[in-house]
Formats: C-alpha cells, structure tokens, sequence
C-alpha cells in the first residue's frame, strides 16, 4: 500500500505546500509589491519653475536662472584625472575626495552632488571635457534670479526644506525648494504650483528602461503661477538708497487701497547673495550682525512708543467723544501742572492759547493732555474711559496684527484698564497717572507700518484697506481678506486734525518736508528709547519719526518713515518722507541739495556710542 | 498504430498547455522592444520555437510507433546516451563552468537531458527482466548501477543539479520493492544531513543515540531476541557519517555552496549577494498579486531583476504576470498530471510500462519540487529546469519525449500482443 501511494501523497502534499506558499507570498503579504516598486519603479517628480514676481508696473524683479550641479554614480566612477577636474571646476581637492567619500557612503547606485552651482561658463567649460570623467554628469536645476539689488526683506528667498518643514507638510521630499519669509513664503502655494510625477521602469542595472506602464501613472505638475506686487520698485530702490548709512524703516501705503507701495529696512542687503554657492556663508554673516540687524525687518517689527504723531489720533478720539470741538482752546505756560506737583513741559511760549490745529502744529503737549484727560474723565471711571479710548485706536489697527500677508510681524501695544489695574492696584490710578498716552509716550507700542496705516486712515477720512504687498495673482482674484475697515471717528471730524497736519507742513515743526506745488500732510516726532549698558539702563539719543500722506485731497500716498537714533522728527524722517512723496508723486526729485544731504547723511557715528564702551552725549 | 490505441488525452492536454504557456513566459521574460518579432532565430524565443516544432514533430512520431521498440531498443538508447556523456569530455563544450554541451553551430545539445529518458527505459528494462529481485543485493546492485553511472559522468561535468535528478529513482526502486532498510538509511542519512547543519554537533549525536535506542527497543517487542550489538555499530556509523557531513560542510564546500543551504535554512539572510537570485525571485513572484500584472507587463522581469530567469527562474515570470491564479494554475497541472501519470502506472498490465510511467512520474515529480521549491524559497537553490516551461531545446525535447513514450505504452496497454 504505503508503496503504492507514497509518491502520490508526497506530490499532493508539496503541491499544498507550494500553493500555501504561493497565497502569502502572493495575497496575504503586501509587503513584496512595495519592494518591487522600489527596485524597478523609480519615482521622478517634475517641477514646475518657480512663478515670477513682477512690481505694480510690470517690472520684473524675480525669475530663476539655470544652475548645474556635477554629479555622480559612485559605482561607474572609474580613475580620473583630479587635478584637471578640480582646475575646471574650481572645487579643493581636499574637497572634492571628500564629497567623492561622503557620496560612496550614501548610496553606490543612486546620484550624489559633487560640485554644487557651478557657473554657466563653468558648465560650458566642463561640459566639453565631460567624456574624461566617467561615472560624472551633469544637473540642471532652477535658482532665483533677481533682476534687482533692493526689496529683499519683502521677498523673502528660497532654500532647501529642513526636517522641521518635512515633517510640517508631506507635499516636501528631501532637496526641495520653499520659500523662507517674504512673499516667497506667504505665496509659497502660488510660487511653487504643484510638482507632477512621472514614473520610469529601471532595470536591475538601476538603468531606466522607459517609462512605467506608458507613462498611464504619470501626474503632469500644475504650473506655478506669476504675482505682482503692490510695490513700486523705483520707490522701493529711492528708500533704501535714502536710509543708506541710516538704520530704521519706510512703510508707504497707497491710502485708497491698502497697497504697500514701499517697505523699506535699512540696512538692507542685496537679495542676490542669498543665492548659489556662497549663500550659506552670506545668510551667516546677515544673520550674525547682531548690531545692524541686517534681517529684522523694522517697518514690520520695531515697536516704540509712536511720539508726537499719535496726538492726531488723540484729537480725533477727543472730536468723536465731543470731548472739545476744533474751536476748544487751552493755555499753555511752557507746559502745565497736570497734578499737583507734577508738571509737564511744552515749548509754547508762556501765555499760549492754542486751538486745535494750531496746537497740532505746535505740537503742544498741554493741549493734549488736557484733551486726553477730558476723554478719560468723560466717563464715571477711569477704567471705562481707557477701554473706550483703546477702542476707539482698535478701530486703527493699532495693539493688533494688521492682518498683512507677510508672515512677520508684532501686535504693538495699547494699554487698556486691566493693564493699569494690575500695573497700579485697581481704584489706585486715574488720567493724570496715564497721562503720557496723551503724547504717545508711556505704554504705548506701534510699529511703524501701523504708523503708515492709521496715517493713511485719516488720510482717507476714516477708512483704511488691510495693507498688503500682493496686487494680482496671475489667473487668480486675490483674496478678499483685504477689505475696507472702517474707524469709529466720523469722517467730518477729520478735516481739521487734516488741516493741523499740512500746517504742521506749511509753517510747524516740518517745513522741510514742504513741496512746492503738492499739499503735504504729516507730523513730526521722537519716540525715546534706551538701551542695557553693563546692566544700566541707558537712554539713547532719540528715534526721528515722521508721518505724512499727500496730496491732501484725493491722497496717492501716506508713509511713516522710522529712524533710529535720528533725533527729533524733522532732522532725517520728515526730510526722507518729503523725498519720497515728491520722487513717487512727481517722478522726480528737484530739492537736489535735500536729496543729496540725506543720501550723504550718515548716523554711522550715533550707532557706535554705546558699543563704544566710552561715555556718551544723547540728542545733539 | 493499433486500432486499440488508448490516448491519454489528459496527460497529452497538459503536457500542451504547460508547453504553450512556457513559450509565452519565455517570449515575456526575453523580451526586447526592438526586436519583437517571434521567429528570430538568434534570440532565445526563436530557438525554443524550432526546438517546439521539433519535438512535436517527435511526439507525433513516437505515438505512432509500435510500443515495443521502446523495450527492446532500451539498452541500445541507453548505451548511446552514456557514449555521449563520456563523449563530452574530448568533444564537449563548456558553458558556464560546465562541460555538459555539444555545440552544433548555433545549436547545442545537452545528454544530460537525454540520460533521463535512457535511464528511465533502461531502468524499467531491467527491473522487468525475470531473473531481477530487488530484494537480492545483487540485482540491486545491477540496477543501482545503470542509474549511478550516468549519474556519476553527470556529477563529474560538473553539473549537481541535474546528478541529483537520478535520485528520482528512489521512489521507482521503492515502488518496485526496494526493501524498507534501505528506505529507511536513505531516509535517515537526508534526516540527520538537514540536522547536521541546524542543530549542533552534540545535539545531533545525541538524537542520533536516542533514536537508535528506540529503534532496539521497537525491535525488542518484535523479537526478543534482538541482538544489540548491530545497533551498536550503527550508532557509531550514522555518528561517523554526521561527522563527516559536518566537516566536509565546513570544510571541503565552497562558501557559495555553504549559502545555498543557509539562506533556505533561515540561517542567512543576505539579500544582495548569493541570497540576490531567490529575494529577487520572490519579489517578482510577491508582487504578481492575484492576478498578476499582465502578460509582458512585469516590472520585475521587464529589469531583469532576475538572473536566470527564462531558465531556472521562469517560474517567476509566470508569478509575476500571471498572479496566484497563473502560479497555483502551474502547480495544480503538474500535480495533476504527475497523479495521473502515477495512477495510469498502476493500471499497466505490462511491468516494462508500469515501471517506465513510474519513473516520468518520479523524474517530473524531483523538477517540479526543486525547481518551484527554489523559486519560491522551500529548496535550497539548485539549477535545474521546470520541464515543458524553462528555456532550453534540449530539456524541451527530452521531455517531449519523455511523455510521449509514456503515451505510447499507455496508449498501448490493451495491445498485449504488440509487446
């Protein structure tokens, strides 16, 4: 029997075996489907090029540029010749065995940078030398190229992801592209498109064969689109040749849409130099001068106390509370008693009776704390009174984000009741201990594009658009998020803070600022500032500041210009404002002697008191 | 051809079905874009096609012809086969590191391939003769030597893979009445050779002395008067033969041959180097899914990820591209008919048939069980080729033959008076 059958069993036994076998290698275990991909699939992502960035009249100022990469596969390198590879493509020959090393240990099969970015006549050279050095070849990849040396704080750059990016957003594989700060990473979507997938069979040589399954996997990239910018690149380049040896901000906004026609940080930096192969060590010297502070971007970021031009908002607030009316005067003797014992000054001469506007050009200090208290006092408490103040400054965007599209930025500072009650005990404070908000010093905090926003709110008589830095997204409506904001002041309440404004022009504080022939409003101020000496708190010489729009109807233009350690308003802010407001309005510039002054003008000396180490004199 | 001519349409069904499906699975896995065309005579599709012309050409003639030349002419085929095998040495050519061809222009033959159907013939042939008993040690020696000597010429080529084929006739020789002893050593020795190179030595001699021990005490209840002394000795031999497995493993083997054994045995697993050929295998195969990626759509095969694989690793194209159903589809016909092929044996009135149907049976069974077992993991890797599927004229032809002499006495069987 057993004789008989013992083959048959066997056959119908192994037959099992092999089909039991057969069903988890096949069905039940998933796990060999993926190996396969991977060893004959490869995965190729296309990318689209990166979309351009053109200024509000068409101009280019970003697009890419080809640039090469010497490659290679560790396992087809055979000897060559390093001396002549080194001599053609620039690179050490420490270098060079190095990354020869670095790219064996990575993988034998799979490519390796060896030379990154090498120049187009780099490439031309080694190109036609290319048949000496087996197992090399050559890349092609896309970098930025700017047509422009200003505006980098508002591009922004690109560089390759980090970890931190990969594990963000999966879209990312290792080696991408994303854009870092500026409108390359607020618009990151945009600029980029969507990278496409094409699939390719290898052989087991890691050769590719042709395309997968015909290509019928393949995903074609959506192109990435062009944008354009509100800014103006002739005005942008003015304000950062203006601000040269000057540090601090230009924010200028076209006040009837929120269109950020400039913003200006000085020092700035050519966006050039953040790109190819010395970009690591230019990012690093940027990013190390903590003196100049090449990389923060003030117009977005530097909060002080706003000064002198704040009492615009404070009379406005005053006007709408009908605390005063324009017609409401108050004396000034040199400054007032505003408690008992306590006193402030003013430059008014003794015996000053100052209406609105004019206390507005004269800048006087007893008139707005006067009004300031009125505002306070109006309501049973001084708690109710602070919150409806800084209600009334919310309606300005000020103590918030504005909500621009860059992704920097700082909230500023309104102080409101429960400020107070936890500085001073609640019950324990009143309008004269807040007093200094009436001149906007105390806690007060804006940054200068807040400063530009609510300059170009009265210029428009109570409204402003969310400031924004994009125009147009090409086949693309922008989004609607920068929409009309309305204040809490009355538009008729305007006209006569407007009127002390272009007074303060015409015969105040700024007669530098005056253009012939073009109605500019503005107003000056210093905003005091210290700083940590040897763990003392040392005063600085003040920051000028300045705020102005024009022409006074119909304005194209309101800007606050911020400069640090400048002094008082009129000496660097108020002068660099007018220049700006005559170069964007007129298109030209015929105060020579002003132009000239302001581009020569170098407060280099003021930055290096106090990392002197020598004592020093503030406000000369 | 008799009028009482019975064909095994079964078998016949199957053996062209397995043969189509090969050339389609070698078309796919030599495939090249550029040269798609079949009848090309210096591309190995083109070669398998005339080798398939040929050896229908064969089939058709061996149905045909009176049954029992095959029995007379045994000793004849078998003679001329061995003066082949010897011939190899002065005349033969070598392909990869083996002298197992004769080259005819573009054309080259393997007798090894041959030796199989001779053997088989001869083998049944003697068996067969009236004065044979495989219970005496003599006509056992008789037989064991016409299959070890062809055998042997093979292993000397070197060629192991296709020596080892000739153990298939272990299971004829059992079936004709090879005593149980003899089973049970060759049984014990594969037994102890696996244990040998898993366990360790001391285990192994102590499972050796253990199993020795109740064998006697098996035998006890038999007979009580069982001598010890034989069981003795045996414990001394199988330990002297463990020993010498062990150290010609470590010693006298090649490391390549020493891997063949560890990756199947689990002991390695080393996926780029000689475990490369069955990961890649098992890859292809792995990833065919149920129904396979599609005739000429395997991205495995496409690579050639695969070595060998219009040859020895056929079978995973047909893994690969055809899916489950394709692969389990190979397996069930081969089992099938190597189960008829079995039954059909025991139908045969004529001992020369029977033996000779037992003997295809067993000599499909060994091809199918190593070559399948190797694709997919369960055998050590061992070069041998999937008969009527793997690329190769000679292993073509000779199974062709193979089958259709088995078809002929079959077919025959109730023309007593043609023998």
């Amino acid at each position: 029997m057993i004789r008989i059958y013992l083959l048959r069993g066997i056959t119908i036994i192994m037959a099992s075996i092999f089909l039991y076998k057969l069903l988890d290698l096949q069905v039940i275990n998933t796990s060999y489907q993926t190996l396969s991909e991977n060893n004959a699939v490869l995965e190729i992502a296309e990318y689209p090029e990166r979309g351009f960035i053109y200024d509000r009249n068409g101009k280019l100022l970003v697009a890419n540029q080809p640039a090469y990469d010497v490659m290679i596969i560790p396992e087809n390198v055979s000897p060559f010749d390093t001396m002549a590879f080194c001599d053609l493509t620039g690179v050490s020959k420490k270098r060079l065995i190095y990354n020869l090393k670095k790219a064996r240990r990575y993988s034998k099969r799979l490519p390796s940078v060896v030379v990154n970015q090498i120049s187009k006549e780099t490439y031309a050279k080694l190109q036609e030398q290319m048949w000496k050095f087996k197992g090399f070849f050559i890349q092609k990849k896309s970098l930025r190229e700017y047509r422009i040396d200003h505006s980098a704080n508002v591009l922004g750059y690109v560089s390759e992801v980090n970890n931190n990016d990969l594990k963000r957003d999966e879209y990312y594989r290792l080696g991408e592209i994303i854009g870092r700060q500026g409108v390359e990473k607020s618009y990151e979507k945009q600029l980029r498109g969507v990278k496409g997938k094409r699939f390719l069979q290898k052989d087991r040589f890691n050769r590719i064969i042709g395309p997968y399954k015909e290509g019928s996997y393949d995903v074609a990239p959506i192109p990435a689109k062009n944008i354009q910018l509100t800014l103006d690149a002739e005005l942008q380049a003015y304000g950062e040749e203006l601000m040269r040896n000057k540090r601090g901000g230009i924010v200028a906004i076209e006040p009837a849409t929120g269109e950020v026609l400039a913003l200006v940080n000085a020092p700035s930096y050519d966006p050039s130099i953040l790109v190819g192969r010395k970009r690591t060590r230019n990012y690093r010297k940027l990013a190390n001068d903590t003196l100049a502070k090449p990389l923060f971007d003030r117009g977005l970021l530097a909060q002080y106390p706003p000064g002198s031009p704040f009492k615009t908002l404070n009379a406005l607030i005053a006007l709408q509370e009908g605390v005063i009316t324009p017609k409401t005067k108050y004396r000034c003797n040199r400054g007032h008693y505003y408690a008992r014992g306590a006193f402030m000054e003013c430059h008014c001469k003794r015996g000053t009776r100052n209406d609105l506007s004019r206390a507005i050009y004269q800048s006087c200090n007893t008139y707005f704390s006067n009004t300031y208290k009125g505002i306070i006092e109006k309501y049973p408490t001084p708690e109710e009174g602070v919150d409806q103040w800084k209600e009334h400054l919310k309606s300005f965007g000020l103590g918030n984000y504005l909500g621009y599209d860059l992704s920097i930025g700082r909230p500023g500072h309104v102080p409101g009741a429960s400020y107070y009650n936890r500085a001073y005990k609640e019950g324990q404070w009143k309008a004269p201990t807040i007093i200094s908000n009436a001149i906007g010093q105390g806690e007060l905090l804006t940054t200068p594009i807040q400063l530009a926003n609510f300059t170009a709110a009265i210029a428009n008589r109570g409204y402003y658009y969310t400031p924004h830095f994009v125009k147009q997204i090409e086949g693309d409506t922008l989004q609607k998020q920068f929409t009309k904001k309305l204040t809490s002041i009355a538009p008729e309440h305007f006209e006569v803070v407007i009127d002390g404004m272009q007074k303060v022009v015409e015969r105040g504080t700024a007669k530098i600022a005056r253009i012939k022939g073009i109605e500019v409003c503005g107003k000056t101020g210093t905003a005091e500032n210290f700083t940590r000496i040897d763990g003392k708190r040392m005063q600085l010489t003040d920051h000028s500041i300045f705020v102005a729009f024009a022409p006074k109807e119909n304005p194209q233009i309101a800007l606050a210009v911020f400069i640090e350690n400048g002094y008082w308003g009129a000496r660097w802010a108020a002068p660099i404002a007018s220049l700006m407001i005559e170069n964007y309005l007129t298109g030209e510039v015929k105060r020579r002697w002003l132009e000239k002054r302001m581009l020569e003008g170098s407060l280099e000396e003021e930055y290096l008191k106090p990392v002197s180490g020598k004592p020093f004199k503030i406000n000369e | 051809m008799n009028n009482n001519f019975r064909l095994d349409w079964v078998s016949l069904f199957i053996y062209i079905a397995l043969v189509c499906f090969g050339i389609t699975n070698i078309y796919s896995s030599t495939f090249d874009a550029e040269q798609p065309e079949l009848f090309n005579l210096s591309r190995s599709i083109g070669k398998q096609l005339v080798f398939f012309i040929v050896s229908i050409g064969a089939v058709l003639f061996i149905l045909v012809a009176p049954p029992k030349i095959f029995e007379r002419f045994a000793s004849i085929i078998y003679l001329v086969v061995i003066l082949l095998l010897i011939g190899l040495y002065p005349f033969g050519s070598t392909i990869s590191g083996a002298r197992s061809w004769y080259a005819f222009g573009g054309v080259s033959l393997q007798p090894a391939e041959f030796a199989k159907v001779a053997v088989a013939l001869a083998t049944a042939k003697l068996i067969n003769e009236i004065q044979i008993d495989l219970r005496r040690f003599n006509s056992l020696l008789q037989v064991v030597l016409i299959i070890a000597l062809p055998m042997g010429l093979i292993l000397l080529q070197p060629d192991a893979g296709s020596a080892l084929v000739f153990g298939a006739f272990l299971f004829v020789l059992f079936r004709e009445g090879l005593p149980t002893p003899y089973i049970l050593l060759v049984a014990g020795l594969i037994f102890f050779f696996i244990l040998t190179l898993v366990a360790p030595l001391p285990f192994v001699y102590v499972s050796i002395i253990f199993a020795v021990l109740s064998l006697y005490f098996f035998s006890r209840k038999v007979n009580k008067k069982a001598a010890f002394f034989p069981y003795i000795v045996s414990i001394l031999l199988t330990s002297g033969y463990v020993y010498s497995v062990d150290y010609i493993f470590n010693e006298i083997f090649e490391q390549r041959h020493r891997d063949r054994f560890n990756i199947v045995l689990g002991k390695e697993v080393d996926t780029q180097g000689i475990g490369y050929n069955l990961n890649q295998s098992k890859i292809a195969i792995g990833s065919g899914g149920w129904e396979g990626k599609g005739f000429l759509q395997g991205t495995q095969t496409k690579g050639g990820f695969v070595p060998e694989q219009h040859t020895d690793y056929i079978f995973s194209t047909i893994g690969e591209e055809w899916g489950f159903i394709g692969a389990a589809a190979v397996v069930i016909l081969f089992s099938v008919l190597i189960l008829r092929i079995l039954s059909r044996a025991e139908a045969q009135k004529n001992g020369f048939a029977r033996t000779y149907a037992y003997s295809v049976a067993s000599i499909l069974f060994i091809h199918f069980f190593v070559n399948i077992g190797m694709s997919i993991g369960v055998v050590p890797t061992i070069g041998i080729p999937l008969p009527f599927i793997s690329y190769g004229g000679s292993s073509l032809l000779a199974f062709s033959v193979l089958v259709a002499i088995y078809l002929n006495l079959d077919g025959n069987r109730l023309n007593e008076s043609s023998f």
